[in-house]
């Protein structure tokens, strides 16, 4: 699946990070406990988070995830967004709870990585 | 070998959460720079960005080394915080005495030194109660 059909299907904002739209995924994970994130490496390419600090950004980018999706309609911060700019990664943000956000994701075939 | 050995130090400061990951990233731009596989990366990176996040919210700062020869990455951790009481209890997943203001910052769920341990080749622990702390870990190449 692209990012921008990410986009579409959970009706998000795009915040920073037009160039990863056309960018191809195959699994997210969605959890607010970073360490639990940084505990399972399979490729996940995107985050899924009701989590708004900075080490949030950080975790992405150490696990080479390529996009952030805020879900209840979290907003970075403008420090969140420059990192995010500086590491390429494409953040986003989505009325949806985490549980309709994933289940969307999953349903529209975003496959078998998610986790929490 | 000791000659072709790169050393890189970096300072963790322990009263800023925010900027708590600082020199891993840095550490992850270097070890790009020197070719190092994307994967070895990922591991060297998320070792030490745990390591660097329990500096910070457990031990008040520290400071970071990391040594890359041909054959290895070490990195080396060391704090003078309070140290570790009981080392074999802290390396179980989910042990934790992170209070609840860190939890709801995401961390605080008893897997860093696990998650540490997972990624690299091998890891040891120096520490005792009022003498701080040292991990030594290494990604072999
Ligand atoms: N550098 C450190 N200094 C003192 N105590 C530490 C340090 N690193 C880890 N610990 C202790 O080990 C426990 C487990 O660490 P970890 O697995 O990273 O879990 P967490 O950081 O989520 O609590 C911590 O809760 C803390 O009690
Ligand atoms: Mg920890």
């Amino acid at each position: 699946m692209r990012i921008r059909q990410i986009q579409e299907v959970l009706e998000a904002e795009l915040i920073v990070g037009e160039g990863t739209l056309d960018k191809d995924v195959h699994s997210a994970c969605g959890s607010d406990m970073m360490s639990d994130v940084l505990a399972y490496v399979k490729d996940q390419a995107v985050l899924l988070t009701g989590l708004v600090n900075a080490q949030v950004i950080r975790t992405a980018q150490m696990m080479d995830m390529i996009c952030i999706v805020f879900v209840r309609s979290k907003q970075p911060t403008e420090d969140m967004i420059e990192l995010a700019a500086e590491a390429g990664i494409t953040l986003m943000s989505t009325e949806k709870r985490m549980y309709e956000a994933c289940g969307l994701l999953y349903t529209a075939g975003l496959g078998n990585g998610v986790i929490a | 070998m000791s000659e072709e050995t790169l050393c890189f130090h970096f300072d963790v400061d322990g009263d800023d959460f925010t900027s708590a990951g600082q020199a891993s990233v840095q550490v992850k731009k270097l070890l790009r720079e020197l070719g190092v596989s994307p994967e070895v990366i990922r591991r060297v990176s998320i070792a030490m960005y745990e390591g660097e996040i329990n500096m910070v919210i457990h031990a008040g700062g520290g400071k970071a080394d990391v040594l890359v020869d041909e054959t290895s990455i070490v990195i080396i951790l060391t704090d003078e915080g309070p140290g570790i009481p009981n080392i074999k209890q802290a390396m179980q997943e989910g042990y934790s005495t992170a209070p609840d203001n860190v939890r709801s910052l995401g961390f605080g769920a008893g897997m860093g030194l696990p998650n540490m341990k997972r990624y690299t080749d091998h890891m040891e622990i120096e520490s005792a109660p009022g003498k701080g702390t040292t991990i030594k870990m290494t990604v072999e190449l």
